[in-house]
């Protein structure tokens, strides 16, 4: 008796060994089934000219399906050297548009030279830096590359990595 | 086997082989309620002939629906509402049951509460309850997303986003959540899976389980009188109905729920016929725009006072962002409710007009959740911020630190 007792107990040990081992593989599997497809990652590089800018123009572009909001900055508006993109002797503030908040896209208020999110009343400044509001960090940057009067969006140009590494 | 003889009828013929009477008996004839409940205690049967709408409507809309970014929006608009003949009945249908089953799970929640039924022996039923008001939730959010309107899109995008805020994996979790950087088709797909398919299933196994957690200690009743029913089930069976303290589910329950099922009918049909555009948010009539937020972007109804918890919290306190503050309060108000069997100290089961203290904890309670709908529903600015904070406050005062404080003080009293 006390032999089946023992055989049985190590069968369902066995059994539940190998469920456990196969319930983790599916688990990966699982969770790279909702991982974001190769073409997507893939998303592509956008390239934007700067040179037919006016001083204290606004423009957005779209860069991997999200609003690229790029100012130049005019003679009023503060510099940031932590955060500017300095192309020749300008200064423009390049940001992904979405509130650090919650991702709603805030309106350029130009009067008030600030960005105002209406989903929660969060504040930027012309420098996209957080100022008012529920919003817990500056507008993000998005990785760059200056190519002449060019700006390369989605690659890491030698100026975004060392903004990064000043940050 | 049992034993098979030549049946005399339909029914025994089925019986002998299902065992028909049986299952009736157990579920139906046999199954003992209260006399002594209210039109309140029909809001269950109410909620199942709500989501028996909500899942027909729902076969006929996913016959023409298309869950892609570029077709969802014209087959909902298009086909559904201008071409497919009745389209648009099942999608009133659909939205308005939408809505008006959360306004009905409200009042089946504060009914619980009222009459203390989340109380000694009937926890497993309020938080089964409580289980369904989550995935209930979750059905409706998912839902709303498909017809892939403004509203729709940047539903989607606050409240996908609302994950970026658990810490170190927050980034990385909401791209898997999309499928992608941002809210696109990867997303529609996947919710429109959840939708149609796999919370409708895990909705019915929890319905079947809330059913079931009811059926040991009972349904309360008007005065949280701890009836044996047992014993009164046995008077009933006996002749004696009268004196009976309770009635069969079938006949006598039933046909008063029937009743009003019939006068609910009336008002849902009225809202379908009439007033459907309430659960239509107009600025869901514009497409899906990834570069355009709306002006002022806000929940349906029965998210609002989460969403102003969510959102009250709009100052840094110390070295704690506004962003945190308001995130961690959202998540106490989504699981809070699940706690209050054991956040009400007090082993009493009375109703709250019987609990003078509770009485006042419980129409605050009330008077804060409507402050803080109707704020959620207007701009986060001057005055409208503060009022929010403070309402989120005072919700959450209530649930953690009020609550806990006057049932002790009641178990004291005695």
């Amino acid at each position: 008796m006390a032999t089946s007792e023992s055989r049985r107990s190590f069968m369902g040990f066995a059994f539940g060994t190998v469920a456990a081992v196969g319930g983790a593989f599916s688990l990966v599997a699982m969770k790279k089934t909702w991982d974001p497809l190769p073409s997507v990652k893939a998303a592509g590089v956008t390239t934007v000219d700067l040179s037919g800018m006016k001083e204290g123009e606004l423009r957005t572009i779209e860069w991997r399906k999200k609003p690229i909001f790029i100012l130049k900055k005019d003679a009023d508006m503060a510099k940031d050297s932590n955060r500017d993109v300095v192309i020749g002797d300008v200064a423009y503030t390049v940001v992904i548009g979405l509130c650090t908040h919650l991702g709603c896209i805030p309106a350029y208020a130009p009067s008030e030279k600030l960005f105002k999110c209406a989903c929660h009343g969060g504040e930027f400044d012309t420098s996209g830096k957080n100022v008012f509001g529920p919003p817990p960090r500056p507008l993000d940057i998005p990785p760059f590359r200056i190519d002449g009067t060019k700006l390369v969006l989605g690659e890491e140009g030698p100026e975004y990595k060392k903004m990064i590494a000043e940050a | 086997m049992a034993h098979i003889k030549k049946a005399n009828g339909i029914v025994d013929w089925l019986d002998q082989r299902l065992a028909v009477n049986k299952l009736f008996d157990v579920l139906m004839a046999k199954y003992w309620i209260p006399k002594q409940i209210n039109f309140l205690w029909a809001m269950g049967v109410i909620l199942t002939t709500l989501f028996v709408i909500l899942f027909v409507s729902g076969l006929f809309l996913v016959m023409y629906y298309k869950p892609d970014v570029a077709l969802a929006f014209d087959s909902v608009n298009k086909t559904i509402m201008q071409e497919v003949e009745y389209g648009w009945l099942w999608r009133h249908m659909h939205g308005v049951a939408a809505s008006v089953v959360f306004l009905i799970i409200y009042i089946h929640m504060l009914t619980g509460i009222y009459y203390g039924s989340y109380k000694k022996g009937r926890e497993m039923i309020w938080i089964s309850g409580m289980l369904l008001f989550v995935v209930f939730s979750a059905e409706a959010f998912s839902g709303y997303m498909l017809p892939w309107g403004q509203m729709s899109f940047w539903a989607a995008q606050v409240i996908t986003q609302l994950f970026g805020g658990i810490p170190f994996i927050g980034d990385a979790l909401v791209v898997w959540i999309r499928g992608d950087f941002a809210v696109s088709d990867p997303t529609l797909t996947r919710f429109f899976m959840l939708h149609v398919c796999l919370l409708p299933i895990v909705i019915l196994a929890i319905i079947a389980f809330h059913f079931y957690s009811l059926r040991i200690p009972h349904v309360n009743n008007e005065i949280s009188e701890e009836i044996d029913f047992d014993l009164e089930a046995e008077k009933y069976l006996a002749g004696d109905t009268k004196n009976s303290k309770v009635i069969p589910f079938w006949p006598g329950f039933l046909a008063k729920d029937f009743m009003y099922i019939a006068l609910f009918m009336i008002f849902f049909f009225y809202l379908v016929c009439f007033k459907f555009s309430f659960a239509m948010d107009p600025i869901n009539f514009d497409p899906a725009n990834s570069l355009k937020t709306p002006p002022h972007i806000y929940p349906e109804w029965y998210f609002l006072w989460s969403y102003e918890v969510l959102r009250g919290f709009f100052f840094d306190i110390g070295s704690v962002k506004a962003f945190d503050i308001g995130l961690a309060a959202f998540g106490i108000a989504q699981i809070i409710f699940f706690l209050l069997p054991w956040l009400d100290r007090s082993d009493v089961v009375k109703p709250a007009h019987e609990r003078p203290m509770f009485f006042v904890w419980f129409w605050v309670l009330l008077i804060d959740l409507i402050v803080l709908t109707v704020y959620g529903k207007l701009p986060p600015t001057g005055v409208n911020a503060w009022i929010g904070f403070y309402a989120s406050m005072v919700f959450l005062l209530l649930l953690l630190v009020v609550l806990p404080i006057i049932t002790i003080m009641e178990r004291k009293r005695g």
